[in-house]
């Protein structure tokens, strides 16, 4: 095929002439994704840039003050909520899936409602989630700004990406891999557990991953449930993560080099989860392709 | 003799057991399923019962079409805030849209093999930046240097446009190029044997084919700009008054909510979370079009 249609540059430039529109499209196209590429590569050089020299060790000082502005409690705080955020999220999330994938039978109602709001939970600005965390959990339920609230709320914004990805996850164990369990005389929860949850593992691992990138980098969510205290803080205080940190700082307009270094660690988290996320998803298409 | 019996019993009642360990977990999963519903239903009735009030006492005209934000003089008028949203939303889509259909192009169609993984992982990245970053990225960039190219004070529309723009990139990209790629490919093939060019083929066949995928890009992207919190609020200027042009500052329903929310008590509180109804209203709107899209693209293959 490809030897028979070879082209040479020679004549994609005579195609081209001869075509004027064509090449318009053409040099839009590449257009197009030089500006793309190039505001990422810009938007990160930048940040490294105009960050790297302010990260300095006080900085990464245990105690916060308004001199130092550590960011150590909100590392540490960021860490605690995902945690929490993933540990209530996580289980509901496969399981849903599961029940979605193994449990209900075709064409019931149930799956399709399950869906649409799953939808409409992924839709959800971060901000109407945040209210809403601020008027369930923190005033209904009277558990004030604190950790438990904003993880609660950002577990029920991860919920639908969680439960997506372990469906794909699912779907894509093959059938012959329950059949066979079940034929060795294997019961359906011990086929789930045993034999399909397993096979799954990398693409819900990869779901995860995303989520916790999501939690890293959520903000409106959290400022009027977890609050923006600047302490370590248990699961019943009021605690800032890094995100909502970096924001303060930047609205305080007083500290924007240590906004700007607090931004290079973000960055940085970010991109150390999403090369992971990818990594693992290899991983997959490697077995799933073997 | 009562050897066998007892393990057949042992063995009944394991059995036993076995089911209703079946059944118990089946039950687990089911509930986990609800989850997700219950979730929907408790934040629609949270929103709604401590925001509709609000909107009946100030009155629905009142509220939706008052042109003025006074919550010292008991104003509530969002219009200018609907307004600023639906306009800053325009602007990004009237950016975004455009070049991230003509990248999602060169990524099907155009990109070597080569290059594709870590061109891929880019986009991915873009959309895993924290809106923070963003915000700030426009702060210290964008808002410099739309106030010298244009003379205005920086804290404009344009920037808001220009920084959201961006930021749906990834997803209308995402999108896009899942439903190019999902186009049967004879109809590339049969394109080019009857002469055309490859580009020809690709704006006349194929994204005519990928449609539904490609609107449901663009739908999926308004939601994300009109949700926007953070970065428009670090950017935009803020204004309470009438959108007044590209070149003036605006303030979006978001905006509105995050910024006064902190110290806003009785009336002002609930006139905010009504504005979250609001906001959720638009939502609903876009997923419902978003399902609706699905579905016809779904029923046209």
């Amino acid at each position: 095929m490809q030897a028979i249609n070879r082209q040479t540059a020679g004549d994609k430039l005579r195609a081209y002439f001869k075509h004027p529109g064509s090449l318009v499209l053409f040099l839009l196209v590449m257009l197009a994704s030089v500006v793309t590429f190039a505001v990422l590569v810009f938007l990160i050089a930048y940040i490294l840039v105009r960050g790297v020299p302010y990260l300095t060790p006080s900085l990464f000082s245990f105690e916060y003050n308004s001199d130092n502005v550590s960011l150590m409690p909100a590392v540490v705080n960021t860490i605690l909520m995902i945690l929490m955020s993933l540990l209530l999220a996580v289980p509901f999330g496969i399981f849903a899936a599961i029940y979605l994938v193994e449990y209900a039978k075709k064409g019931n109602k149930l799956v399709g409602i399950v869906r649409v709001t799953a939808e409409t939970l992924s839709g959800i600005p971060s901000i109407v989630y945040g209210l809403f965390g601020m008027l369930f959990f923190v005033t209904t339920l009277h558990w004030s700004y604190s950790m438990i609230s904003g993880a609660f709320t950002l577990a029920i914004m991860i919920l639908p990406l969680i439960m997506r990805t372990t469906e794909e996850a699912l779907l894509a164990v093959p059938d012959s891999y329950r059949e066979g369990s079940f034929g060795l005389g294997a019961g359906k929860l011990r086929t789930v557990f045993r034999i399909v949850l397993p096979s799954a593992i990398p693409g819900i691992l990869a779901g995860v991953i995303l989520g916790i990138g999501r939690i890293v980098g959520e903000t409106a969510a959290l400022m009027y449930t977890s609050g923006t205290v600047a302490k370590y803080a248990g699961p019943m205080d009021s605690g800032r993560t890094l995100a909502v940190h970096m924001y303060v700082l930047t609205s305080e307009a007083l500290h924007v080099n240590e906004a700007s270094a607090t931004a290079v660690v973000l960055l940085i988290i970010v991109i150390a989860i999403n090369a992971l996320s990818g990594f693992v998803a290899k991983k997959l298409t490697q077995k799933t392709g073997a | 003799m009562s050897k066998v019996m007892e393990s057949q019993e042992s063995k009944k009642g394991k059995a036993f057991s076995g089911h209703w360990k079946e059944k118990g977990m089946q039950a687990v999963f089911f509930i986990a399923a609800c989850t997700s519903i219950l979730a929907v239903a408790l934040i629609c009735i949270f929103l709604f019962a401590n925001g509709v009030p609000a909107i009946a006492e100030i009155g629905p005209l009142n509220f939706l079409l008052g042109e003025t934000w006074r919550p010292a003089n008991n104003l509530y008028g969002i219009f200018p805030f609907i307004l600023g949203s639906i306009y800053v939303t325009a602007g990004a889509i009237a950016i975004g849209v455009p070049i991230g259909i003509l990248t999602s192009i060169f990524m099907a169609e155009y990109c070597p093999s080569r290059i594709y993984r870590p061109l891929k992982a880019a986009t991915e990245l873009l959309a895993g930046i924290p809106s923070v970053v963003y915000g700030f990225f426009g702060m210290l960039v964008l808002v410099p240097f739309i106030r010298e190219t244009t003379g205005s004070k920086g804290n404009v529309m344009l920037t808001a446009c220009i920084l959201l723009g961006i930021m749906i990139l990834p997803t209308i990209i995402g999108t896009t190029e899942s439903a190019l790629r999902s186009v049967t490919r004879t109809y590339y093939e049969g394109a080019l044997a009857l002469g055309a060019t490859k580009e020809r083929t690709i704006f006349t066949v194929m994204l005519p084919a990928a449609k539904s995928g490609v609107l449901t890009g663009v739908v999926l992207g308004i939601g994300r700009a009109i949700g926007e919190t953070m970065a428009v609020i670090m950017i935009a200027g803020n204004q309470v008054g009438m959108p007044e042009g590209l070149l003036k500052g605006v303030r979006t329903l978001t905006a509105n909510i995050v910024l006064e929310m902190g110290y806003a008590t009785d009336l002002h509180r609930e006139a905010l979370i009504a504005t979250a109804v609001v906001l959720f209203v638009f939502i609903l709107i876009i997923n419902l079009s978003v399902s609706l899209l699905r579905r016809g693209g779904n029923a046209g293959n």
